[in-house]
Protein backbone atom coordinates (compact mmCIF):
# COMPACT_ATOMS: atom_id res chain seq x y z
CA UNK A 1 0.00 0.00 0.00
CA UNK A 2 1.05 3.78 -0.69
CA UNK A 3 1.67 5.94 2.24
CA UNK A 4 2.40 9.25 2.05
CA UNK A 5 5.98 10.19 3.41
CA UNK A 6 6.63 12.61 5.83
CA UNK A 7 7.70 15.99 3.53
CA UNK A 8 11.14 15.96 4.96
CA UNK A 9 11.43 13.08 2.81
CA UNK A 10 10.31 14.63 -0.29
CA UNK A 11 13.10 17.36 0.22
CA UNK A 12 15.57 15.19 0.50
CA UNK A 13 14.87 13.33 -2.28
CA UNK A 14 13.27 15.89 -5.00
CA UNK A 15 15.61 19.39 -3.53
CA UNK A 16 18.30 18.61 -5.68
CA UNK A 17 16.53 17.80 -8.92
CA UNK A 18 13.98 21.06 -8.39
CA UNK A 19 16.87 23.08 -7.43
CA UNK A 20 18.39 22.33 -11.29
CA UNK A 21 15.06 22.83 -12.97
CA UNK A 22 15.14 25.99 -11.06
CA UNK A 23 18.88 27.23 -12.42
CA UNK A 24 18.04 26.31 -15.83
CA UNK A 25 14.86 28.57 -15.95
CA UNK A 26 15.91 31.11 -13.63
CA UNK A 27 19.33 31.37 -13.34
CA UNK A 28 22.02 31.26 -10.64
CA UNK A 29 20.71 34.13 -8.04
CA UNK A 30 16.90 33.54 -8.55
CA UNK A 31 17.13 29.87 -8.35
CA UNK A 32 17.10 29.63 -5.06
CA UNK A 33 13.89 32.30 -4.35
CA UNK A 34 11.97 29.68 -7.39
CA UNK A 35 12.87 26.99 -5.10
CA UNK A 36 11.50 28.39 -2.25
CA UNK A 37 8.53 29.15 -3.66
CA UNK A 38 7.70 25.74 -5.12
CA UNK A 39 8.51 24.07 -1.50
CA UNK A 40 6.56 26.29 0.56
CA UNK A 41 3.63 25.75 -1.89
CA UNK A 42 4.32 21.88 -2.67
CA UNK A 43 4.15 21.95 1.73
CA UNK A 44 0.97 23.72 1.36
CA UNK A 45 -0.89 21.76 -0.48
CA UNK A 46 0.76 18.48 0.20
CA UNK A 47 -2.21 17.20 2.44
CA UNK A 48 -4.34 16.94 -0.57
CA UNK A 49 -2.33 15.56 -2.92
CA UNK A 50 -3.49 11.80 -4.10
CA UNK A 51 -1.17 9.06 -2.35
CA UNK A 52 -0.79 7.44 -5.42
CA UNK A 53 0.84 10.57 -7.39
CA UNK A 54 4.25 11.34 -8.65
CA UNK A 55 6.04 13.73 -6.45
CA UNK A 56 8.55 14.33 -8.81
CA UNK A 57 6.52 15.60 -11.74
CA UNK A 58 4.16 17.47 -9.05
CA UNK A 59 7.28 19.29 -7.97
CA UNK A 60 8.23 20.34 -11.48
CA UNK A 61 4.75 21.54 -12.37
CA UNK A 62 4.78 23.97 -9.27
CA UNK A 63 8.16 24.82 -9.52
CA UNK A 64 7.24 25.79 -13.21
CA UNK A 65 4.44 27.93 -12.16
CA UNK A 66 6.62 29.99 -9.47
CA UNK A 67 9.30 30.32 -12.23
CA UNK A 68 6.87 32.27 -14.47
CA UNK A 69 5.76 34.22 -11.14
CA UNK A 70 9.32 35.38 -10.66
CA UNK A 71 10.03 36.22 -13.88
CA UNK A 72 6.76 38.19 -14.16
CA UNK A 73 8.00 39.90 -11.46
CA UNK A 74 11.41 40.34 -12.52
CA UNK A 75 10.53 42.05 -15.79
CA UNK A 76 7.25 44.07 -14.29
CA UNK A 77 4.89 43.36 -17.46
CA UNK A 78 2.83 40.52 -18.19
CA UNK A 79 4.13 37.85 -20.26
CA UNK A 80 1.82 35.19 -22.10
CA UNK A 81 2.23 31.84 -19.62
CA UNK A 82 4.40 29.89 -22.47
CA UNK A 83 6.64 32.47 -22.50
CA UNK A 84 10.01 33.02 -20.48
CA UNK A 85 12.30 36.03 -21.74
CA UNK A 86 16.22 35.22 -22.74
CA UNK A 87 17.60 35.35 -19.27
CA UNK A 88 21.11 37.64 -18.80
CA UNK A 89 24.16 34.98 -18.69
CA UNK A 90 24.60 33.49 -15.21
CA UNK A 91 28.27 33.05 -14.76
CA UNK A 92 29.82 31.63 -12.13
CA UNK A 93 27.09 29.88 -10.49
CA UNK A 94 28.29 28.58 -6.60
CA UNK A 95 28.45 24.91 -5.96
CA UNK A 96 27.91 23.57 -9.41
CA UNK A 97 30.76 21.55 -10.43
CA UNK A 98 29.55 22.04 -13.74
CA UNK A 99 28.79 25.62 -14.43
CA UNK A 100 29.10 26.45 -17.92
CA UNK A 101 26.42 23.66 -18.50
CA UNK A 102 23.85 25.40 -16.59
CA UNK A 103 24.59 28.54 -17.98
CA UNK A 104 24.35 27.27 -21.93
CA UNK A 105 20.94 25.94 -20.89
CA UNK A 106 20.18 29.53 -19.89
CA UNK A 107 21.25 30.78 -23.49
CA UNK A 108 18.67 28.80 -25.23
CA UNK A 109 15.65 30.17 -26.18
CA UNK A 110 12.77 29.89 -23.85
CA UNK A 111 10.78 27.10 -25.45
CA UNK A 112 14.20 24.92 -25.68
CA UNK A 113 15.40 26.02 -22.48
CA UNK A 114 11.79 24.88 -21.04
CA UNK A 115 11.89 21.60 -22.51
CA UNK A 116 15.45 20.80 -22.03
CA UNK A 117 14.99 21.48 -17.91
CA UNK A 118 11.47 19.93 -17.18
CA UNK A 119 12.81 16.69 -19.20
CA UNK A 120 16.04 16.35 -19.15
CA UNK A 121 16.54 17.80 -15.40
CA UNK A 122 12.80 17.44 -14.38
CA UNK A 123 12.07 14.29 -15.87
CA UNK A 124 8.91 14.72 -17.09
CA UNK A 125 7.79 12.72 -20.55
CA UNK A 126 7.17 14.50 -23.22
CA UNK A 127 3.57 14.20 -23.20
CA UNK A 128 3.89 16.13 -19.62
CA UNK A 129 5.97 18.52 -21.06
CA UNK A 130 3.63 20.06 -24.03
CA UNK A 131 1.02 19.72 -20.93
CA UNK A 132 2.80 22.79 -19.39
CA UNK A 133 4.49 24.61 -22.44
CA UNK A 134 1.40 24.23 -24.62
CA UNK A 135 1.32 22.37 -27.81
CA UNK A 136 1.57 18.80 -28.68
CA UNK A 137 3.89 16.38 -27.34
CA UNK A 138 5.73 16.45 -30.81
CA UNK A 139 6.29 19.83 -30.63
CA UNK A 140 7.80 19.48 -27.36
CA UNK A 141 9.95 17.00 -28.19
CA UNK A 142 11.58 19.27 -31.15
CA UNK A 143 12.14 21.53 -28.75
CA UNK A 144 14.03 19.51 -26.42
CA UNK A 145 15.88 18.28 -29.34
CA UNK A 146 16.78 21.60 -30.74
CA UNK A 147 17.59 22.27 -27.39
CA UNK A 148 20.30 19.60 -26.83
CA UNK A 149 21.70 20.45 -30.51
CA UNK A 150 22.19 24.01 -29.82
CA UNK A 151 23.63 22.93 -25.78
CA UNK A 152 26.07 20.47 -27.48
CA UNK A 153 27.58 23.72 -30.25
CA UNK A 154 27.40 26.35 -26.95
CA UNK A 155 29.51 23.78 -24.89
CA UNK A 156 31.73 23.21 -27.74
CA UNK A 157 32.21 26.20 -29.08
CA UNK A 158 33.03 27.49 -24.98
CA UNK A 159 35.25 24.70 -24.59
CA UNK A 160 37.03 25.91 -27.77
CA UNK A 161 37.27 29.66 -26.87
CA UNK A 162 38.49 28.70 -23.52
CA UNK A 163 40.99 26.31 -24.57
CA UNK A 164 39.98 24.22 -21.91
CA UNK A 165 38.86 20.26 -21.82
CA UNK B 1 30.18 19.67 -40.34
CA UNK B 2 26.67 18.85 -38.57
CA UNK B 3 27.29 17.26 -35.39
CA UNK B 4 24.82 14.05 -34.61
CA UNK B 5 23.90 13.61 -30.71
CA UNK B 6 21.28 11.19 -29.04
CA UNK B 7 19.35 11.71 -26.34
CA UNK B 8 21.09 9.25 -24.61
CA UNK B 9 24.28 11.00 -25.26
CA UNK B 10 23.23 14.74 -23.99
CA UNK B 11 21.32 13.01 -21.41
CA UNK B 12 24.04 11.74 -20.18
CA UNK B 13 26.21 15.45 -20.05
CA UNK B 14 23.41 16.64 -18.80
CA UNK B 15 23.20 14.25 -15.48
CA UNK B 16 26.81 14.15 -15.08
CA UNK B 17 26.16 17.57 -13.37
CA UNK B 18 27.76 17.55 -9.74
CA UNK B 19 25.16 16.56 -6.92
CA UNK B 20 24.11 20.25 -5.45
CA UNK B 21 26.66 21.62 -2.70
CA UNK B 22 25.14 20.33 0.55
CA UNK B 23 25.59 23.31 2.33
CA UNK B 24 23.49 25.44 -0.35
CA UNK B 25 20.95 22.41 0.22
CA UNK B 26 21.08 22.78 4.18
CA UNK B 27 20.46 26.66 3.92
CA UNK B 28 17.28 26.38 1.68
CA UNK B 29 15.79 23.58 3.88
CA UNK B 30 16.71 25.61 6.94
CA UNK B 31 14.89 29.19 4.95
CA UNK B 32 11.84 26.41 4.31
CA UNK B 33 11.19 25.53 7.71
CA UNK B 34 11.32 29.11 8.93
CA UNK B 35 9.16 29.67 6.36
CA UNK B 36 6.59 27.32 6.77
CA UNK B 37 6.38 27.48 10.90
CA UNK B 38 5.64 31.91 9.73
CA UNK B 39 3.04 30.78 7.37
CA UNK B 40 1.86 27.95 9.80
CA UNK B 41 2.08 24.86 7.25
CA UNK B 42 5.00 23.29 9.49
CA UNK B 43 2.25 20.74 11.17
CA UNK B 44 5.06 19.01 12.78
CA UNK B 45 8.50 19.78 13.53
CA UNK B 46 11.33 17.37 14.71
CA UNK B 47 15.09 17.13 15.79
CA UNK B 48 17.17 14.12 17.40
CA UNK B 49 19.20 15.56 20.75
CA UNK B 50 21.72 12.66 22.36
CA UNK B 51 20.59 11.87 25.78
CA UNK B 52 22.23 9.16 28.64
CA UNK B 53 19.24 7.42 27.06
CA UNK B 54 20.97 7.30 22.96
CA UNK B 55 19.85 9.70 20.72
CA UNK B 56 15.86 10.85 21.24
CA UNK B 57 13.65 12.11 18.36
CA UNK B 58 11.92 14.93 19.89
CA UNK B 59 8.44 16.37 17.85
CA UNK B 60 5.98 18.83 18.70
CA UNK B 61 3.09 20.49 16.80
CA UNK B 62 1.96 24.14 17.08
CA UNK B 63 -0.29 23.28 20.26
CA UNK B 64 3.10 21.50 21.95
CA UNK B 65 5.07 17.96 22.19
CA UNK B 66 3.42 15.36 20.51
CA UNK B 67 6.02 12.56 20.45
CA UNK B 68 9.41 11.57 22.18
CA UNK B 69 10.65 8.29 20.67
CA UNK B 70 14.02 6.18 21.75
CA UNK B 71 16.15 5.59 18.88
CA UNK B 72 14.87 1.77 19.39
CA UNK B 73 11.48 2.59 18.33
CA UNK B 74 13.41 3.49 14.33
CA UNK B 75 12.64 7.64 14.21
CA UNK B 76 11.79 7.06 10.18
CA UNK B 77 9.03 4.87 11.52
CA UNK B 78 8.00 7.00 14.04
CA UNK B 79 7.94 9.86 11.83
CA UNK B 80 5.94 8.04 9.10
CA UNK B 81 3.11 6.91 12.28
CA UNK B 82 3.44 10.31 12.71
CA UNK B 83 2.55 10.94 9.05
CA UNK B 84 -0.31 8.96 8.57
CA UNK B 85 -1.62 9.72 12.18
CA UNK B 86 -1.83 13.65 12.49
CA UNK B 87 -0.09 15.28 9.11
CA UNK B 88 2.46 14.81 6.60
CA UNK B 89 3.35 18.46 6.65
CA UNK B 90 6.56 17.19 8.83
CA UNK B 91 10.18 18.96 8.53
CA UNK B 92 13.24 18.82 10.75
CA UNK B 93 13.61 22.26 12.52
CA UNK B 94 15.46 22.69 15.18
CA UNK B 95 13.44 26.20 16.77
CA UNK B 96 10.20 24.58 17.70
CA UNK B 97 12.07 21.95 19.73
CA UNK B 98 14.71 24.10 21.50
CA UNK B 99 12.68 24.48 24.92
CA UNK B 100 12.11 20.72 25.21
CA UNK B 101 15.90 20.22 24.40
CA UNK B 102 17.06 22.17 26.70
CA UNK B 103 14.61 21.19 29.45
CA UNK B 104 15.92 17.39 28.78
CA UNK B 105 19.30 18.76 29.55
CA UNK B 106 18.89 19.74 32.78
CA UNK B 107 16.77 16.92 33.53
CA UNK B 108 19.59 14.75 32.32
CA UNK B 109 21.72 16.60 35.03
CA UNK B 110 19.98 16.28 37.80
CA UNK B 111 18.63 20.01 37.47
CA UNK B 112 15.25 20.03 36.43
CA UNK B 113 12.53 18.24 37.99
CA UNK B 114 9.79 19.10 36.18
CA UNK B 115 8.88 19.80 32.79
CA UNK B 116 7.55 23.18 31.78
CA UNK B 117 6.15 22.35 28.17
CA UNK B 118 2.98 22.65 26.13
CA UNK B 119 1.77 18.98 25.33
CA UNK B 120 -0.28 17.56 22.70
CA UNK B 121 -1.83 14.40 23.50
CA UNK B 122 -3.87 14.25 20.33
CA UNK B 123 -2.21 10.60 19.68
CA UNK B 124 -4.46 9.50 22.64
CA UNK B 125 -7.67 8.60 23.56
CA UNK B 126 -9.88 7.39 26.58
CA UNK B 127 -8.16 5.36 29.14
CA UNK B 128 -5.07 5.61 28.11
CA UNK B 129 -5.76 9.65 27.98
CA UNK B 130 -6.72 9.76 31.13
CA UNK B 131 -3.91 7.49 32.80
CA UNK B 132 -1.26 10.08 30.86
CA UNK B 133 -3.04 12.71 32.31
CA UNK B 134 -2.21 11.11 35.76
CA UNK B 135 0.98 10.31 35.22
CA UNK B 136 2.70 14.19 35.81
CA UNK B 137 1.19 13.85 39.19
CA UNK B 138 3.42 11.29 40.31
CA UNK B 139 6.34 13.35 42.09
CA UNK B 140 9.97 12.78 41.00
CA UNK B 141 11.73 10.72 42.98
CA UNK B 142 8.26 8.69 43.53
CA UNK B 143 7.11 5.52 42.05
CA UNK B 144 3.42 4.37 41.31
CA UNK B 145 2.32 0.56 41.13
CA UNK B 146 0.22 -0.32 38.31
CA UNK B 147 -2.77 -0.93 40.52
CA UNK B 148 -2.31 2.78 42.74
CA UNK B 149 -2.53 4.30 38.73
CA UNK B 150 -5.81 2.30 37.80
CA UNK B 151 -7.18 3.39 40.93
CA UNK B 152 -6.69 7.40 40.49
CA UNK B 153 -7.84 7.30 37.01
CA UNK B 154 -11.34 5.84 38.63
CA UNK B 155 -10.68 2.01 37.51
CA UNK B 156 -9.27 -0.39 40.07
CA UNK B 157 -9.54 -2.95 38.06
CA UNK B 158 -7.89 -1.71 34.88
CA UNK B 159 -4.44 -2.70 36.09
CA UNK B 160 -3.61 -4.46 32.65
CA UNK B 161 -5.32 -1.50 30.86
CA UNK B 162 -2.93 0.63 32.55
CA UNK B 163 0.54 -1.48 32.07
CA UNK B 164 -0.45 -0.53 27.94
CA UNK B 165 -1.39 3.27 28.43
CA UNK B 166 1.99 3.57 29.88
CA UNK B 167 3.49 1.29 26.97
CA UNK B 168 2.09 3.33 24.55
CA UNK B 169 2.98 6.64 26.18
CA UNK B 170 3.96 9.02 22.89
CA UNK B 171 5.88 11.36 25.21
CA UNK B 172 8.45 9.14 27.39
CA UNK B 173 10.80 10.77 29.71
CA UNK B 174 8.23 14.32 29.81
CA UNK B 175 4.97 12.32 30.46
CA UNK B 176 6.72 9.95 33.36
CA UNK B 177 5.56 6.48 32.90
CA UNK B 178 8.83 5.01 34.23
CA UNK B 179 7.56 6.00 37.64
CA UNK B 180 5.05 3.20 37.37
CA UNK B 181 5.94 -0.15 38.53
CA UNK B 182 5.10 -3.34 39.96
CA UNK B 183 3.55 -3.54 43.28
CA UNK B 184 5.77 -6.28 44.24
CA UNK B 185 8.85 -3.17 43.69
CA UNK B 186 9.83 -4.77 40.46
CA UNK B 187 10.76 -2.45 37.62
CA UNK B 188 8.29 -4.02 35.45
CA UNK B 189 8.09 -2.93 31.28
CA UNK B 190 9.71 0.10 29.43
CA UNK B 191 9.26 1.15 26.17
CA UNK B 192 12.84 1.80 26.20
CA UNK B 193 14.26 -1.04 27.52
CA UNK B 194 14.67 -1.94 31.48
CA UNK B 195 17.92 -0.49 31.55
CA UNK B 196 16.87 2.99 30.43
CA UNK B 197 13.94 3.08 33.20
CA UNK B 198 16.58 2.23 36.03
CA UNK B 199 18.90 4.43 34.42
CA UNK B 200 15.88 7.03 35.12
CA UNK B 201 14.79 6.17 38.22
CA UNK B 202 18.41 5.73 39.58
CA UNK B 203 18.78 9.55 38.67
CA UNK B 204 15.69 11.08 40.39
CA UNK B 205 16.41 8.85 43.26
CA UNK B 206 20.02 10.84 43.74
Amino acid sequence: MERKKPFEVLVKDHGPTVLRVCRALLGAHDAEDGWSETFLSALKAYPELPVDADVQAWLVTIAHRKSIDILRARNRRPLPVDELPVRPSGLGIPGDGHPEVLDAVGHLPPKQRQAVAYHYFGGLPYKEVAALLGGTPEAARRAGADGVKALRSLLVDNSLKDGSR
Amino acid sequence: MTLDHSDAEIAALLSSLDPEDPAVMSRLHDRLATAAAGEHTLDIAYRTVDSPLGPLLLAATERGMVRVAFAAEDHDAVLQRLAEKLSPRILRSAARLDPAARELDEYFAGKRRLFDLPLDLSLSRGFRLSVLQHLPHIAYGRTESYAEVALATGSPRAVRAVGTACATNPLPVIVPCHRVVKSDGSLGNYLGGIDAKRTLLELEAA
